[in-house]
């Protein structure tokens, strides 16, 4: 008699004592990662704040509290705003861009064939250069002494422009370049997701009389707007933080027409010494690619209901 | 006019031959069946039809016109996907319109054809949904509607019914076969199914590695299997066959001795078999009897009671598998030895070596049964 209720009692007790045993088990799982997302992310971004609300010298032991007062001179600081807008206009030129010519690569270069499949190789390859490799390439491209737009400029009896020393076209050049350079990942991203799209949606499209324009509206964007998102999202993440190309290419000039942000944060942090105003500019670029990256997503949400 | 025609049709990828030299007629208003195991090539056909697979040689007619060039989007088809191949952004309306739109028809047609689909298809209350929101059976029914609303000249189904639960398989299974009614519309439909190629077919063309094997009604087939692969794919539980040898024949009558013992009269086709031709018997599972003084002798292995019917799984003295339906008697118990005999006026099919019908129909099978070879 007494039995049955002692085992329910247990069976009860074990059964609350389950769920904190597996929550330890997560955990456990999981602490690995947690540490390395406390330590590397969350630390230092915080820090990083920190830092931003004191004149912090790089080398030496100056670490005076002023707080908001970086951020103060931020909002009258011309070449910060100038920076500002050469990144924004940066990510125009390249987003958009970037994630249209991704995509018309890789419906081109979808499905099978033996050419389609080399093509995907040739333009996936300029992903995997470094950024040095990459921005040599395109200075002897571009160089109007013997560049290889030289001899175009000739033949129409035209005097080659110097693209990288122009304030009008150096930032341009830049964007070329990364397209150049970045647009494999992205193509990939989409070959994927076009792969995924069943063959029979294609066939009841083609039974029911849809042309290429509509199937490409209707089925296959429709079918693709998961990937669309996030690269452009990754895009967004990826162009705010232009630096390698600009620095080598231009450092920043003609006359600070190619200063980005990230190079404005290296400049004041590494060369002037000023790690707390580097600190203060880095968490406004911070701002600004969370509120795109969010603005971003929200419009891609909107548009699902 | 919506009669298909197949004339020496060939589908060949590099040296494989998939579809080998098809010719078939069918005729306006028909539901012909295209059955066979996987990879004899029927959806490969189908698709032909459409348009969806070139054609390696041969032609398509459809309503007498010749379609090997014609896009499949002009040849006045609709299918019926496997995977239903439902547009996943747009609506059950949209999804039914999307064709029509594509037509630029005007909008109050649309609207009165998709009506008129939803209406025969009880798609009414589902309209504004999108079909991740539907269940199998409806998501099929939206995919019929997208090919009815498009009033075709043929109507193609493949396999549509086979990602569906058995008990909606059989509904949706009449459904088609009124709608067929209904509409009068030729209709071609692939499956591996043969219980829904018995159903629902005019006409049932049996398909073995890229050639037809028969064509008929189904009755037809079912009676008069031309050879021993069509007497095997239709009819469930599978025809029982016994390996035996000509006895005796003289004329169309004959005694075949089966492996597993016993003997039995058969008619054959008049100078088809020979003496000590090896032949095998055919033996529907409804024809083959439990009876106390039957000639062959086996062991029970299972018994299946399915209510209306039970069916005796039995192993022969040889070791040949059979299968004995049974109606409203008491059945043996597993591992009792039984007897069985072929029932009197059941058909006997006898095909010979090369597997082909030499069976002589039109005529009631003997009177004399099997006797006893002991």
């Amino acid at each position: 008699m007494t039995a049955a209720p002692a085992a329910a009692h247990r069976a009860a007790r074990s059964g609350a004592a389950a769920p904190r045993r597996d929550a330890l088990v997560a955990l456990a799982f999981l602490a690995p990662f947690l540490v390395l997302y406390a330590g590397f992310l969350v630390y230092p971004l915080f820090k990083g704040f920190w830092i931003s609300l004191h004149d912090w010298e790089l080398v030496g032991t100056r670490r005076e509290w002023i707080g908001l007062l970086n951020y103060r001179d931020l909002w009258t600081d011309r070449l910060f705003w100038m920076a500002v807008r050469n990144t924004l206009a940066f990510v125009a030129m390249t987003v958009p861009a970037m994630t249209v010519l991704a995509l018309a690569l890789a419906l081109a270069l979808q499905g099978p064939g033996r050419w389609r499949g080399v093509l995907r190789s040739v333009f996936f390859l300029s992903s995997v250069f470094s950024v040095t490799v990459v921005t040599l390439v395109w200075q002897m491209v571009l160089s109007p002494d013997n560049g290889l737009l030289v001899p175009l400029f000739r033949a129409v009896g035209a005097e080659p422009v110097n693209f990288l020393g122009s304030r009008t076209w150096a930032m341009p050049a830049i964007a070329l370049t990364t397209l150049w350079w970045g647009v494999g990942l992205p193509m990939a991203l989409f070959l994927a997701a076009l792969g995924q799209i069943p063959a029979e949606l294609y066939e009841a499209a083609e039974l029911d009389h849809a042309s290429r324009r509509t199937v490409l509206s209707r089925i296959t964007l429709p079918a693709i707007r998961p990937t669309v998102l996030l690269v452009l999202v990754l895009q967004i993440v990826g162009q705010f933080q232009i630096f390698g190309q600009a620095q080598l290419m231009t450092q920043g000039g003609p006359a600070n027409s190619t200063l980005t942000l990230v190079q404005y944060i290296y400049n004041t942090g590494f060369r002037d010494w000023l790690v707390g105003y580097a600190s203060a500019v880095a968490m406004a670029l911070f701002v600004l690619m969370l509120g795109f990256s969010m603005l971003q997503l929200w419009l891609g949400r909107r548009g699902d209901a | 006019m919506s009669d298909v025609t197949l004339r020496g049709v060939v589908k060949a990828y590099g040296p494989v031959g998939v579809i080998r030299d098809v010719s078939l007629d069918v005729a306006d208003g028909e539901f012909v069946v295209f059955v066979g195991p996987s990879g004899c090539g029927k959806s490969t056909l189908l698709r032909m039809i459409a348009g969806l697979e070139a054609l390696s040689g041969g032609e398509v007619l459809i309503g007498g016109a010749r379609m090997n060039d014609v896009a499949a989007r002009d040849r006045g088809v609709a299918m019926v996907f496997q995977n239903y191949a439902l547009y996943p952004h747009m609506t059950v309306r949209d999804n039914m319109a999307f064709g029509l739109r594509n037509l630029r028809m005007p909008r109050d047609e649309i609207e009165a054809r998709v009506a008129r689909a939803a209406g025969i298809l009880q798609l009414g209350p589902y309209l504004a949904r999108k079909p991740a929101a539907l269940s199998g059976g409806q998501r099929q029914r939206v995919a019929i509607g997208r090919a009815i609303v498009r009033d075709p000249k043929v109507f193609l189904f493949d396999e549509p019914l086979s990602n569906l639960d058995a008990a909606l398989r059989v509904q949706m299974r009449t459904e088609i076969a009124r709608l067929h009614i209904a509409l009068g519309a030729t209709m071609i439909y692939v499956t591996h199914d043969q219980t829904e190629a018995m159903t629902m077919a005019d006409r049932i063309v049996v398909l073995r590695d890229g050639r037809i094997e028969q064509v008929g009604a189904p009755l037809d087939l079912y009676e008069r299997p031309a050879n021993l692969f069509v007497a095997g794919f239709l009819g469930s539980p599978r025809i029982n066959m016994l390996a035996g040898r000509v006895a005796a024949v003289d004329g169309t009558d004959a005694r075949v001795a089966c492996a597993a013992g016993g003997d039995l009269a058969v008619r054959v086709k008049p100078g088809s078999v020979r003496d000590g031709d090896p032949v095998t018997l055919g033996l529907r599972p409804e024809t083959l009897d439990l009876t106390a003084g039957g000639p062959l002798s086996g062991r029970v292995d299972l018994v299946e009671q399915l209510g209306s019917v039970q069916l005796v799984y039995c192993t022969l003295g040889d070791g040949t598998p059979v299968v004995s339906e049974l109606r409203g008697r008491a059945a043996p118990k597993v591992g009792e030895t039984v007897r069985l005999t072929a029932s009197d006026g059941g058909m006997r099919h006898v095909f010979d070596a090369a597997e082909r019908a030499v069976t002589l129909h039109g005529a009631p099978g003997p009177a004399a049964g099997m006797r006893a070879a002991e």
